[in-house]
């Protein structure tokens, strides 16, 4: 990026905070979480959209981070694993995924995570099929999924039950 | 250390399943990966990669990227001199390449700028000149073209290694044979994709010295190589390894781009980082060799092994990487798992214009396995047997020497067979499904460590050192390397058993060199029993030191106490004790400050030819593994209905991770059986004469998803191992092993065909039952001269582990502490 490269700058809301925040135009959302306002849980495998690590919430929905231009963002809400715990409290996945082994090297995890969050807030009673489909973009090399597909349904049990 | 009295049955953290003590920082994204750090001042570096195969270097030009406002410095070869390597036989490589270059993506620049996006366009501006060189894309043409060589070095052409080993008179076995049996093999080369690409960061620090965080599994070895290459003090000179985003053997090399950073640092005084995409990932690889194989088996009327001779022809890529060790263990533990009377193996390493192979989870036995175990099958139904009788009735026997002199302990694997020959019920319905489904058995073993280092040195596998503070907290530190396998949690988790505190009472501090003692790395599954031991080491040191104090402050002989619940008692008397802190501080006033260590070497191993070296190891583990399958004639599609997996793992340290590996493994097994593969291509002449990757992306190169994950059922059989910590033996890499056999067994179940090659794809099974051979695979193993063979004679033969027909070979002492022995 050299001095005349554009910029631009976006309004967003990110894990509930309002940022202002301008970066070369060319930037992904994955790059300006990163690089810019200095989110690193937000994890890159490809940044070809081909393996899930980048996932993040927008607008409720999970995205991508990696094939989303950042300067589409101004006026989105985006959520990513930093904002994912009550204040210092774990969110039921995170619990979840802790006690049941589904974060081996941790790399993938927050993609799932995030993957994972938008299948509960929409689908609170998601049965196994369902959690195998919601999460099937995204990679895991280390744990074979199943420790996954657990902790994803023993959270969702107690999300349902608290 | 005083011999002790307490048993090393756990009585606290020690086999309880439970969050891991670093699960916290995994699930809020605030484990630091190597990419993740960024210092203010720091400097971008790109990799000028070969887009040619095999070709001199002419010149480069570098002035249009200099040019650019951002570039600082460009680097090349003439900055590089010193070869460097893994293995001390085969130091191959230099950081940035010098004369010549061997495979598309061998790195001949770096342009180091202040932004990624300014490195990156200034190294697309960087002009190197080539005159193109004889590609060489598989072994057999490396066997038939022995100039213009790859290397310089090596046995001969551009073979890199070739071996020939005879274990007791194996032609006297075969003419005295009930059945010969004689197959032939191909697995395809495929690679580890962790999800984390490759990245370092390297600094001068404030003292001048060199610091790297890389994403290494080897912070030891990126040590040696540095030191190496860049002609520095190593005293000057801290790695730190950074938790890897998944490794798999894939961050096991010192890689170009560490040394590349670390000398830029040096040379600019700034903070300079690298991460590679996913493109160069690919490039980098040092994954699975392809292998071709042959495999012959004598046996008599009833199946029982009399002899096997096996032959493997490597194909290694481009540099040495850990390939003359890949080819030793592509015949080296064929015989811990059955009883194999004698044995002949010949293995033959060759150099092609590719990507480097190297060591991948299960290194250079997963090929010979699948040989073996599709060949037992093929026994068993023969001779009309059940294929896990087959098994169970020539089981090697627990603490016996091998015909080749590996020393095995336990053996967990008839529990292994039976469970899950159980669970499947593989002897009701094995040879007697509906057409289209079936059911496969296979069978492995692994190491638990490899019993000699790389670097032959009279020192320590792994050092541990404890600090304890009166707070009450204990500091472990270690050199291992969390890679994702939960290295830090067994260190934290055996410390924590044997003073009675808990796990999250522990903090851990790993893969440091400026820090932690030297442990070799996560590799070869070594790390559970090489750091467990020394942690249990400095930890009963510590014990014994605060027993002591406690001990005479309560009136109770140190050896009847028990430390448990942060609280050291009597036995006997269990409200007879004191705190944790109260022990901790009697001991600290009675001793001075506290502190332990400890530390683990294997012993010698019983082989003493040469090449015995690769192949020893304390313990081995065990595993089987059932799979049944659904088989379309018309598609070949195959779908993996359900896996049985049983594991001997001696004893389950922390069981929700050792289930973690089981299933990881499994997982990666069945990739490789069904889809995974790294594979080549010319592209057409009159484009380039280039040897590329067919599919270097991660939607091209087929994985498992979420949704092709069948359901897996674990056993885990606890049978303590006394080589390993409460009798803990590997998991991380062992229960892959049996899956790609027991998929091709499952297979030949289904719809009757064999494929004898990995991976086992719809287009194979279909050519497989268009055949009329009713198989798919090579038709004969490529001739290959083979040197004579050296001769051991087994133990029950007389042999004492040195090899009959051998000079006796010279060593001496590196500067470095390094054992060189030179024949
Ligand atoms: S980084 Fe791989 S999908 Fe975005
Ligand atoms: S935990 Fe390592 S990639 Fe998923």
């Amino acid at each position: 990026m050299t001095d005349d490269t554009p910029r631009t700058t976006v309004r967003m809301t990110v894990n509930g905070e309002d940022v202002e925040t301008t970066f070369g135009t060319h930037k992904t959302l994955l790059e300006v979480l990163r690089e810019e306002l200095g989110l690193t849980g937000t994890k890159h495998g490809c940044e070809l959209g081909e393996c899930g690590a980048c996932a993040v919430e927008v607008d409720g929905k999970p995205i991508l981070s990696c094939l989303l231009m950042a300067a589409e963002c101004d006026g989105a809400k985006v959520e990513t694993v930093e904002g994912l715990m009550d204040d210092a409290r774990l969110h039921p996945l995170q619990e979840a995924f802790a006690d049941l082994g589904a974060a081996q090297c941790g790399y993938c995890t927050p993609g799932f995570l995030m993957t994972a969050k938008s299948l509960l807030d929409a689908n609170p009673k998601a049965t196994r099929a369902e959690v195998k489909e919601a999460l099937s973009g995204c990679l895991c090399r280390c744990t074979g999924y199943q420790q996954i597909f657990d902790a994803v349904l023993s959270a969702a049990d107690k999300m349902g039950r608290a | 250390m005083n011999p002790t009295n307490w048993n090393r049955d756990p009585k606290n953290s020690v086999g309880k399943p439970r969050r891991r003590v670093d699960a916290r920082a995994r699930v809020t994204g605030q484990v630091r990966f190597a990419d993740d750090l960024s210092l203010p001042r720091m400097l971008h570096c790109r990799l000028v990669r070969s887009h040619v195969p095999h070709a001199k270097i002419l010149g480069i030009d570098a002035s249009k990227a200099l040019a650019r406002k951002g570039v600082k410095l460009v680097l090349t070869g003439e900055h590089f001199p010193i070869a460097y390597g893994v293995l001390p036989v085969s130091h191959d490589e230099h950081p940035l390449c010098n004369d010549k270059v061997r495979f598309v993506g061998d790195p001949v620049a770096a342009v180091i700028a202040t932004t990624e996006e300014e490195a990156i366009d200034a190294a697309n501006d960087v002009v190197v000149h080539y005159e193109s060189l004889t590609t060489i894309a598989t072994p057999q043409e490396a066997l038939a073209t022995p100039e213009p060589r790859i290397h310089t070095y090596g046995d001969s052409g551009n073979v890199h290694k070739k071996v020939h080993f005879e274990f007791g008179d194996v032609d006297a076995s075969f003419a005295g044979a009930a059945h010969v049996f004689d197959d032939t093999f191909f697995y395809e080369g495929n690679t580890h994709l962790p999800i984390e690409e490759h990245a370092s960061l390297a600094i001068q620090d404030p003292e001048g010295k060199l610091c790297i965080w890389s994403s290494t599994q080897t912070p030891h070895y990126l040590h040696k190589a540095l030191a190496k290459a860049l002609a520095m003090d190593p005293a000057h000179i801290r790695v730190i390894a950074t938790p890897n985003g998944g490794g798999f053997g894939g961050k096991s090399d010192p890689f170009n781009h560490e040394i590349v950073v670390a000398k830029a640092a040096l040379m600019l005084g700034r903070p300079v980082k690298i991460c590679l995409t996913r493109l160069e990932v690919f490039y980098c690889h040092r994954g699975r060799h392809p292998i071709e194989m042959r495999m012959r088996t004598a046996t008599d009327k009833d199946g029982n092994v009399l002899a096997l001779d096996l032959q493997t022809l490597l194909d290694g890529g481009s540099y040495g990487s850990y390939g003359v060790a890949s080819t030793f263990y592509s015949g080296a533990l064929q015989t811990v798992t059955y009883t194999i009377p004698r044995y002949r193996f010949r293995g033959c390493r060759a150099f092609t214009n590719k990507p480097p192979c190297g060591p991948k989870r299960g290194h250079g036995t997963p090929q010979p396995r699948f040989a073996q175990e599709v060949q037992l099958d093929r026994i068993a139904v023969k001779l009309g047997k059940n294929p896990a009788a087959l098994r169970l009735q020539q089981l090697a026997q627990p603490g016996s020497l091998t015909a080749n002199f590996m020393r095995i302990g336990t053996i967990g694997l008839g529990a292994c067979i039976d469970k899950v020959v159980e669970g499947s019920r593989f002897r009701e319905r094995w040879g007697k499904l509906p057409f289209g489904r079936g059911l496969g058995l296979a069978c492995s073993s692994y190491l638990c460590g490899a019993g000699l280092a790389i670097n032959w040195a009279e020192l320590p596998h792994s050092g541990v050192q404890l600090r304890l503070d009166r707070s009450g907290e204990v500091t472990a530190f270690c050199g291992a390397t969390e890679i994702g396998q939960g290295s830090d949690d067994v260190l934290a988790n055996i410390v924590a058993e044997i003073l009675g505190i808990p796990p999250f009472d522990v903090r851990v501090v790993t893969g440091d060199t400026g820090l932690t003692p030297v442990d070799l790395g996560s590799y070869s599954s070594r790390v559970t029993l090489m750091m467990g031991n020394a942690a249990i080491q400095a930890a009963e040191r510590a014990r014994d030191l605060i027993a002591k104090s406690a001990g005479e402050k309560l009136g109770v002989p140190a050896s009847r106490l028990v430390f448990a619940n942060k609280r050291v008692f009597d036995a006997q008397d269990p409200n007879v004790g004191m705190t944790w802190l109260e022990a901790l501080h009697r001991a600290e006033s009675d001793h001075g400050t506290l502190g332990t260590v400890g530390s683990y070497r294997p012993a010698a191993p019983a082989a003493k030819y040469k090449g015995g070296g690769v192949g020893p190891s304390p313990t081995y583990s065990y595993s089987a593994a059932v799979i049944e399958t659904q088989v379309d004639p018309d598609t070949g599609w195959i779908h993996v209905e359900h896996v049985w997996v049983a594991h001997d793992i001696g004893r389950s340290l922390n069981p929700t991770l050792v289930e973690g590996q089981v299933i990881g493994s499994v997982y990666m097994g069945l990739g490789e059986a069904l889809m995974e593969e790294q594979v080549f291509r010319r592209l057409p002449p009159r484009l380039s004469n280039a040897l590329v990757h067919k599919i270097p992306s991660i939607l091209e190169y087929k994985s498992l998803t979420s949704k092709d994950m069948p359901d897996v059922t674990t056993y885990l059989i606890e049978d303590p191992d006394s080589a390993g910590p409460f009798g803990a033996k590997e998991v991380g890499q062992g229960p892959l092993l049996p899956m790609m056999p027991a998929l091709a067994n499952s297979v030949f179940d289904a719809v009757g065909v064999r494929v004898d090659e990995i991976p086992v794809t719809p287009e194979k099974v279909i050519r497989a039952l268009e055949a009329k051979s009713k198989r798919y695979g090579p038709d004969e193993f490529p001739t290959v001269d083979w040197p004579e063979p050296l001769k051991v004679a087994p133990p029950w033969e007389g042999g004492d582990g040195t090899a009959q027909n051998e000079k006796p070979r010279k060593s001496k002492i590196a500067k470095d502490g390094t054992r060189i022995v030179t024949p």
